[in-house]
């Protein structure tokens, strides 16, 4: 079974943190990342620039119109995400409670949508 | 075979064979749910008038299985298969011949999924009411004021939820266990509180929720003999509901537990009660249910609303405000010390709460005032207090005493 962790948190917040605890930030997320690799259970996953580099598209009536920002302004931003194997749903949870990201924002857990032939 | 006898079957047996169906289906509540109610239909049609199948509970599993097994044949037929193959599966090895140890495996794993964090509060109530109760959507609507369209589409939700994002219908694990039965009997003890405080609503109804949150403590008790919370629980609601029938009048009044007609209470409920309390505190101690369920059983043991050991009441509270310092326990220990030290105590310990915001916007906290202000005395105070809490207050019965309270000290 498939799932997408969505780590939000807030780009303001994390802005303020210092240079010693970005590295640890940085750390863990090198860890968790490796150790969720090794236990095979990662199919993709990546960090996200900020949300100020963000353009949001629409198409109407065959144009293409450009918007500079997310699609919505809320407290937390979207900052990565992981693509996952995971048995169910509590083993999904358990598994986004690790994502550093965890312990300052918070995490949707999304499963992936199974179509046929896809 | 009479309807009514079936209905009585169905809500005793239905959870049981709800549960294992769901188990076998692979966790598809929608589907499980529907071919054991369609058991239950043909039952009504085939039995003959005067007697049951000798296992009536075989007999409606049999039947469920067959038809779980007809629909999902005809889905991989007409529609895209996906995991059908292995229910299919799953259904063709099932025999009838499972040890009765493996039916409560299936019960437990039901409440916990039922009562599964990741659901929405109002839909795990709505989802035990329904999947391990047997009641229908219109009873729950009723029961918590909501359209049943609306309880119609929670319970749809929660049950997609279950299958689409694979919520696992298991007994959780030993580490996460403590945590998942707290949830479990929170869920539990709110269907009981909703019975029980009466906040508005069909009353017949609601002395339903209290009969069914008694109902699956039991059970709950019973698959998991070593843990004493629900045995706390249990407790707890067996002191409480052994009261039901003398605190409201015939004319429908709100009548207060010193003025309740104390050879009216439910003696064999209570002694069931007495004997869990002591029993849950040998298991577990002190714990927040245990402390309230050895309030309730001071209260019950007291023949006469004078003989209340309101010491030993204030003394449970003050050690469930170390456990548990909310807002409302706080309220409630003041109210026990009052009755115990006096007024002006309790008054004293009121002002501390003075700027709660959750008790501002609750009538208990000034009824509550109003009531000591008026053992004092202070009629003016009563008067502002009663009229505050009225326009707080959304309740029938207690309403009409607090309008009653507040003629009485404007009179005076």
């Amino acid at each position: 079974m498939q799932y997408i962790l969505l780590i939000y948190g807030s780009e303001s917040e994390a802005k303020k943190a210092s240079k010693d605890d970005m590295l640890k930030m940085h750390q863990e997320y090198t860890v968790f990342t490796n150790e969720l690799k090794a236990a095979g259970k990662m199919t993709g996953g990546a960090p996200l620039e900020s949300v100020t580099t963000a353009t949001t598209v629409r198409v109407k009536e065959g144009r293409t119109l450009r918007t500079d920002g997310p699609f919505a302004e809320t407290r937390e931003q979207l900052g990565g995400f992981y693509a996952i194997e995971a048995k169910d749903l509590d083993e999904a949870v358990a598994i986004a409670a690790k994502i550093p990201g965890a312990k300052t924002g918070s995490i949707e857990v999304r499963p992936v949508m199974k179509l046929p032939g896809m | 075979m009479d309807a009514a006898i079936i209905g009585e079957l169905y809500r005793r047996e239905s959870g049981a064979i709800v549960a294992r169906m769901i188990r076998v289906l692979g966790g598809d509540f929608s589907l499980a749910e529907e071919v054991v109610q369609e058991a239950f239909e043909a039952a009504l049609a085939e039995w003959p008038a005067s007697s049951a199948p000798r296992n009536e509970r075989a007999w409606l599993y049999a039947t469920a299985r067959h038809k779980a097994i007809d629909k999902l044949r005809r889905r991989t037929r007409f529609e895209t298969p996906l995991d059908e193959g292995t229910e299919l599966a799953a259904l063709a090895v099932d025999a009838n011949d499972e040890p009765a140890s493996s039916g409560d495996d299936d019960l437990l794993r039901l409440i916990f999924t039922c009562c599964h964090p990741a659901l929405a509060l109002d839909a795990q109530v709505a989802l035990t009411l329904r999947t391990l109760c047997g009641l229908t959507t219109d009873e729950i609507a009723r029961a918590f004021l909501v359209e049943p369209k609306t309880m119609a589409q929670r319970l749809v939700r929660a049950q997609n939820k279950i299958r689409i994002a694979k919520i696992p219908y298991v007994v959780p694990e030993r580490a996460e266990l403590d945590e998942r039965l707290d949830a479990v009997l929170g869920v539990v003890y709110l269907v009981f509180n909703e019975g029980y405080a009466a906040t508005a609503g069909d009353a017949l109804v609601r002395h339903e929720l209290c009969r069914e949150a008694i109902r699956i403590g039991r059970l709950v008790e019973r698959l998991m003999p070593e843990r004493a919370e629900p045995v706390a629980l249990l407790a707890l609601m067996l002191l409480h509901d052994a009261r039901r029938d003398t605190r409201i009048d015939g004319a429908g009044e709100l009548v207060l537990l010193e003025e309740q007609d104390r050879s009216r209470w439910d003696r064999a409920e209570i002694a069931e009660g007495l004997e869990r309390v002591e029993r849950a505190l040998r298991l577990g101690g002190p714990t927040p249910y245990a402390i309230q369920a050895a309030i309730a059983a001071l209260h019950a043991r007291a023949t006469r609303a004078e003989d209340t050991d309101w010491r030993q009441i204030a003394l449970l509270y003050a050690e469930l405000v170390r456990l548990a310092p909310t807002p409302v326990v706080r309220l409630n220990r003041a109210v026990a010390v009052a009755m115990h030290e006096g007024a002006e105590r309790g008054l004293e310990l009121l002002r501390e709460l003075e700027d709660e915001p959750d008790l501002r916007a609750h009538h208990l906290f000034f009824a509550a005032r109003a009531d000591l202000a008026r053992r004092l005395g202070h009629t003016a105070a009563a008067r502002d207090d009663y009229a505050r809490a009225l326009e707080l207050c959304r309740a029938g019965p207690e309403r009409r005493y607090l309008e009653r309270r507040l003629e009485q000290v404007s009179a005076g």
